[in-house]
């Protein structure tokens, strides 16, 4: 800056400056902090893991047109059977079709896990012909789902946010008429992210505004963290609960005290 | 043991079966004839360790066997205890030494148990007995005796005669709970209504939505569609009694397409552009209904799987649940943050007393 002040100060001298040198000036200054402060934002959550290129493009919308059209519509512009998926953000796609969720095998109250019906990279291409169509989550980058954050930290906003339906310790339980919210066990740090970004089904939309990128971030080591460590407590009974807590001291607490009464009470022969 | 005047009789059932055993003594009233037959005892069976000297010092090796195991799983124990140190404080050790410990313990017991029962069941003499159960009712000079008793304590105590003894005596015995009762009062909250504790929370016009647990306020930009929002109020994590508070003014914050919303006349301006906050407090027994689903806008209380439809004011569709959830009326403050435009109208929670 002092520089180009003293040059500046030296053209004055001179008095040969330029009339839109100002000018210039300040777009070169503009240029450059908003190309640094891009820069910078770039290395953040919200740019795209993999770079797609016009013919990932291409041969996701040749993929979603055999797989996906029938359901979503030729332009993914939506039908009665299923929503748009204009702006849904290639987030979306890589979490219902890396998941298995979509396609669906049939219509029923929700889409349900199953082996994912596409290789990643025909994911990648569908993601990017999708994120192509309008502005939406992107896939987010590893540095935050790698669960490498803060595990109490994550518990606590897990435990305000998710716990009511995916239970305490993830393992999942019931929602209405059919639905369910699902174990979080064995699901990878990319496709919970994305799933709160995007709030598959019936889950809610976790925004970046709401939790912020590091609060996922944390979450996602909360769930890694009491998958890698035992629960203190012995036996989990899959974590269920009353439920599968009740059912077994029901049948073997109380079974096992019947048989030791016959047994007591049996004459011996 | 009691003293037992009227005597206690052992029979030993005869081998016929047909034999009436009820005994006509003084503790049964009337005998009735019994339309059917009293089938008795079946014959004696001896067992196979009376008949066979070599089964018989097997069940004795087999009880010695369990109480000695019960010595090892004692020892175990001891051991296992040594063996396994959680002095490092991880989860996995601790459940090792728990499961090790238990494992000896429960093997010490069990193994005393079952040698116990196997011993009685097996060797201890094996003859049937009946002991015919008594009669309540004393002798009639035991009875007699007691009653004397009592005059002779009178007459000797003066308890009848010296009223005014025996008044103040009965006063003083009431009189010594009353401390405790007051005492007890002290415990329950003092100068506090109540009924207006429960009816109002600390909610009030132009306080911040702010999210749980951080307490950062919210913008109404920041609730995209499908979003929903963990509410608290502002300034909550910093009142003493935090969690007193929040138990009644926890909000759940969600946002709709403005056009699924279906409020009645009155509660038109209570949204805005399709943000709506309602109490997060059940209103069957208080549990935080919190499970909502983005499609059909339904909300879950996980307790009792009471059902709201959030488009129709949390109306309830299914459970036991009997009022909707109450409201929060919410706008926008200058700086774009949600805030509250009053308390909830109505008091969060389930019945009380007072509200039913």
């Amino acid at each position: 800056m002092r520089e180009t002040k003293q040059k500046n100060a030296r053209k004055r001298k001179a008095g040969r400056r330029h009339p839109l040198a100002t000018v210039a000036l300040i777009v070169i200054g503009l240029g450059l902090t908003g190309g640094a402060y891009a820069t910078f934002n770039a290395t953040g959550s919200s740019a795209d893991a993999t770079t797609s290129s016009a013919s990932d493009v291409t041969a996701g919308k040749q993929l979603f047109q055999a797989n996906c059209a029938s359901c979503h519509g030729i332009e993914a512009q939506g039908t009665d059977a299923a929503p748009s998926l204009i702006g849904v953000g290639a987030a979306a796609v890589d979490f219902q079709v890396g998941t298995g969720r979509m396609p669906m095998a049939m219509s029923g109250p929700q889409a349900e896990q199953k082996p994912a019906q596409f290789s990643q990279k025909e994911t990648d291409q569908l993601a990017a012909y999708v994120a192509s169509l309008g502005p939406g989550p992107s896939i987010p980058l590893r540095d935050v789902t790698d669960g490498n954050g803060d595990a109490a930290k994550g518990a606590e906003l897990f435990r305000v946010n998710c716990a009511m339906c995916h239970n305490v310790a993830g393992a999942g339980g019931a929602l209405t008429e059919g639905k369910y919210a699902p174990p979080l066990t064995g699901v990878t740090g990319k496709h919970i992210y994305e799933a709160m970004v995007t709030g598959p089904q019936n889950m809610p939309v976790f925004n970046d505004r709401n939790i912020t990128p590091e609060g996922k971030r944390d979450i996602i080591t909360y769930l890694q963290f009491i998958q890698a460590n035992p629960s203190p407590g012995g036996f989990e009974l899959g974590s269920l609960g009353p439920v599968a807590e009740g059912l077994f001291i029901w049948i073997f607490g109380l079974g096992s005290i019947v048989a030791l009464t016959v047994w007591i009470t049996a004459k011996s022969n | 043991m009691a003293q037992d005047d009227n005597g206690g009789t052992e029979i030993t059932p005869a081998a016929s079966s047909a034999v009436d055993h009820r005994p006509g003594d003084a503790g049964t009233a009337v005998i009735v004839q019994d339309a059917v037959e009293n089938p008795g005892f079946p014959p004696h069976r001896a067992r196979i360790t009376d008949k066979d000297p070599r089964k018989q010092r097997r069940a004795e090796r087999t009880i010695y066997t369990l109480f000695y195991l019960s010595i090892v799983g004692s020892i175990w124990a001891i051991a296992a205890y040594i063996a396994f140190p959680i002095e490092s404080g991880k989860i996995s050790d601790l459940r090792i030494s728990t499961l090790a410990i238990g494992l000896g313990m429960t093997l010490a017991l069990l193994a005393i148990g079952f040698g116990a029962v196997h011993w009685a069941k097996a060797l201890m003499v094996d003859k049937e007995g009946i002991d015919i159960r008594h009669p309540v009712q004393g002798t009639d000079e035991t009875r007699e005796r007691a009653v004397e008793i009592f005059q002779e304590a009178d007459a000797e105590s003066g308890f009848g005669r010296r009223t005014l003894i025996r008044n103040s005596l009965i006063g003083a015995l009431v009189a010594f709970p009353l401390p405790a009762i007051v005492l007890f009062r002290g415990l329950g909250p003092m100068n506090e209504d109540p009924v207006k504790l429960l009816s109002h929370t600390m909610w009030k016009k132009g306080m911040r939505l702010t999210r749980d647990p951080s307490g950062t306020p919210i913008r109404a930009s920041d609730v995209t569609l499908g979003s929903v929002f963990h509410v608290i109020p502002e300034g909550l994590n910093d009142k003493e009694d935090a969690l007193d508070q929040k138990a009644k003014a926890a909000v759940l914050l969600m946002r709709l397409e403005p056009k699924d919303l279906h409020p009645s006349p009155d509660r038109k301006s209570w949204a805005y552009d399709g943000i709506v906050a309602y109490s997060k407090i059940c209103t069957h027994v208080g549990c935080p209904v919190a499970l909502y689903e983005q499609q059909t806008h339904h909300l879950l209380c996980p307790c009792h799987q009471s059902q709201f439809d959030i488009t129709h004011e949390a109306r309830v569709i299914f459970g036991p649940a009997n009022r909707p959830l109450p409201q929060l009326p919410i706008e926008v403050d200058a700086d774009g943050y949600l805030v509250a435009q009053s308390d909830f109208h109505e008091p969060v929670g389930p019945s009380f007393w007072e509200r039913h």
